[in-house]
């Protein structure tokens, strides 16, 4: 085939999703965060639900995600996004409202508003990247920051005597009956991202169906925090992240 | 509902207001002397009639964010607190201040600092007329000084808020939250349809129809120049506030030689204070402002050209005065008397600091 005849139209296999602009990310090379947005745009595409998506960006490395996906957003204060769709799902009760919250966000300073919206039950979807670190303030721990690992401010390493243990803070929710849905997964490979992809729909159906709160735990890699290629950073999350946290549903209690 | 005489709680007042102007949803927390707010709702279920989403909140903090939310969809919400539950909402009021978001919050005051008192108090009025939380703002700041205002505030409160695009706060204390008096409730208002919201607030955030952009509601600008144009935005509806909205009550004041300000409760305790001291010739006038932001600088300016002296009357250790004294510029001296920590002065102690500060005044 000649290059004119791949690029008709009717071969086109995958298209970015119109929802998905064409603003520059900020996001650095081999950050998760794009990989994440761009599902978002295709779920909502796909089911076509622009209408009645209401976004809450979070503060961290994802405070700009309403600069790429073309919905409608709340930027919450830092931490509060699962109160702000609280409000928003109790107020417009049609809508699907979906939080994007990275581990500082969900699991340290908002980890109230985070287990309280769970335990209501609140009809909401989280989408929580896990890199186990402060990516946008430069590198900090995070709640999730793994024993040894060195961030800007434990330069030699997490210690558990100093800093306590990573927070498994997925774990935790499943434990609320609230919670109708907790996975954890990845986006690391072009199956991780096809796994990740029907959690997120899964979890957004949930939140359209009324059937509780949802949890999308995405383990995620932070090369410039960690300080390794991004290359190495997948092989780094595969060998420590995953052991600590594991890939896979938590709790699903909707019926298939 | 139609108009309604009845006798209840100036708290009460504030729930039944709230629910017959049509709000949309109130997110509250218990703190004394105001949970009676949050109960009466939830003893009203008025998402039973007008669609009204009440809600008791995990704390003040996740409280005043679901206002911030409710209100960037463009709904009537609001909360109620304490003082030191007012503390801990400073951070989303200055989060709706900057999103340019017409919100109400209703401050029940209690006698600080720190865990304070349960008892009355009016020291939060730095706090509430001075920004309160980060950053360059200001609330319309309306002060009740009966059952009826507690009511009458809710829906002014929610129409300056939502004519200006910026959170109001009622400013009350625990006399006016807990004593119960006689009350007029407006008729039931119906709530307004989506539609008219979308019509109203254009800004909402409804989730995006085709036909426009997406709408997104935040209050982060890493451009200093355009954070600049966005506060001097800020400022102009402030300045139009100020021009615009100032109000106060006056009593007594024609022949006045000398002016008690005051507001809230303390208000009606000076006004009977006044009332004692005319009957000895002494001529007291008083000024109550209704709004504590924007001031009635102007009309106190006005009056220091008429009147001896002037003394402010508080449950604080003087916090409106400093307001006074820039209205007066000096031309008149500007005393104060203030009872702290909850305890709230008869009307003959308020004559008796008068006396003492003005001796020259007693015939």
């Amino acid at each position: 085939m000649t290059a004119e005849e791949i690029i008709k139209p009717e071969n086109k296999v995958y298209a970015k999703p119109d929802l998905l602009n064409d603003n520059h990310m900020h996001y650095c090379p081999g950050c998760s965060h794009g990989v994440v947005h761009r599902l978002i745009a295709e779920i909502v595409e796909e089911m076509g639900i622009a209408d009645k998506t209401i976004g809450i960006a979070p503060v961290g490395c994802a405070v700009f995600a309403y600069k790429y996906v073309d919905i409608d957003w709340i930027e919450a204060a830092h931490g509060r996004a699962p109160a702000i769709a609280t409000a928003v799902k109790r107020l417009n009760p049609s809508r699907m409202v979906f939080t994007y919250q990275g581990d500082g966000d969900l699991a340290a300073i908002g980890t109230c508003e985070t287990i309280h919206a769970a335990n209501r039950g609140e009809n909401i979807a989280i989408i929580f990247i896990n890199n186990g670190i402060y990516g946008m303030t430069g590198g900090q721990m995070a709640p999730t920051t793994l024993e040894g690992m060195k961030t800007s401010t434990t330069p030699y390493g997490r210690r558990i005597d100093l800093n306590g243990y990573p927070l498994k803070i997925s774990d935790l929710l499943v434990q609320l009956d609230g919670t109708c849905y907790v996975t954890r997964q990845a986006v690391h490979t072009p199956a991780a991202v096809r796994k990740t992809k029907a959690a997120i729909k899964q979890a957004f159906l949930n939140s359209m169906e009324g059937r509780g709160t949802s949890l999308v735990e995405i383990v995620s890699t932070c090369n410039s925090g960690w300080k390794m290629s991004p290359v190495e950073s997948n092989k780094w999350m595969e060998e420590n992240m995953f052991a600590k946290y594991p890939l896979g549903d938590l709790k699903n209690t909707v019926k298939k | 509902m139609e108009e309604d005489v009845r006798l209840m709680k100036g708290n009460e007042a504030i729930a039944h207001a709230a629910i017959r102007y049509g709000a949309d949803g109130y997110f509250g927390y218990p703190i004394t002397p105001q949970s009676e707010i949050l109960e009466t709702l939830e003893a009203e279920m008025p998402w039973e009639t007008t669609g009204m989403v009440v809600l008791q909140a995990e704390s003040e903090v996740a409280a005043i964010n679901m206002v911030y939310a409710g209100a960037a969809c463009g709904k009537a919400v609001f909360t109620s607190s304490s003082s030191p539950g007012v503390s801990l909402k400073q951070e989303g009021i200055s989060y709706i201040a900057a999103g340019e978001l017409p919100a109400l919050i209703v401050n029940v005051m209690r006698g600080g600092p720190g865990l304070g008192t349960i008892h009355p108090s009016q020291a939060d009025y730095f706090q509430a007329t001075k920004g309160g939380g980060h950053g360059d703002y200001h609330l319309i700041v309306l002060a009740p000084s009966s059952v009826q205002e507690m009511a009458d505030f809710v829906g002014l409160g929610f129409d300056l808020a939502f004519k200006y695009r910026t959170p109001a706060m009622i400013l009350a204390d625990g006399i006016v939250g807990q004593m119960m008096e006689k009350v007029v409730l407006p008729p039931q208002r119906p709530r307004r349809t989506d539609e008219e919201i979308a019509a109203q607030c254009p800004w909402a955030i409804t989730g995006r129809p085709a036909t426009r952009k997406p709408n997104v509601m935040t209050t982060l600008e890493l451009d200093s120049y355009q954070m600049e144009r966005n506060n001097e935005r800020f400022q102009r509806t402030y300045r139009l506030i100020e021009q615009n909205e100032v109000r106060y009550q006056e009593y007594y004041t024609d022949d006045a030689e000398y002016l008690i300000v005051a507001f809230g409760s303390i208000a009606r305790i000076c006004l009977k204070s006044i009332e004692e001291a005319r009957k000895n010739g002494v001529k007291i006038g008083l000024l109550r402002p209704i709004t504590l932001w924007p001031f009635a600088y102007d009309r106190i300016a006005e009056l220091s050209k008429q009147v001896k002296g002037m003394q402010c009357v508080e449950l604080n250790a003087g916090q409106m005065i400093e307001d006074v004294r820039l209205a007066v510029e000096g031309r008149v001296p500007v005393t104060h008397f203030g009872r702290l920590g909850g305890i709230v002065p008869n009307p003959n102690e308020v004559l008796e600091s008068f006396y003492s500060q003005f001796p020259t005044a007693k015939k």
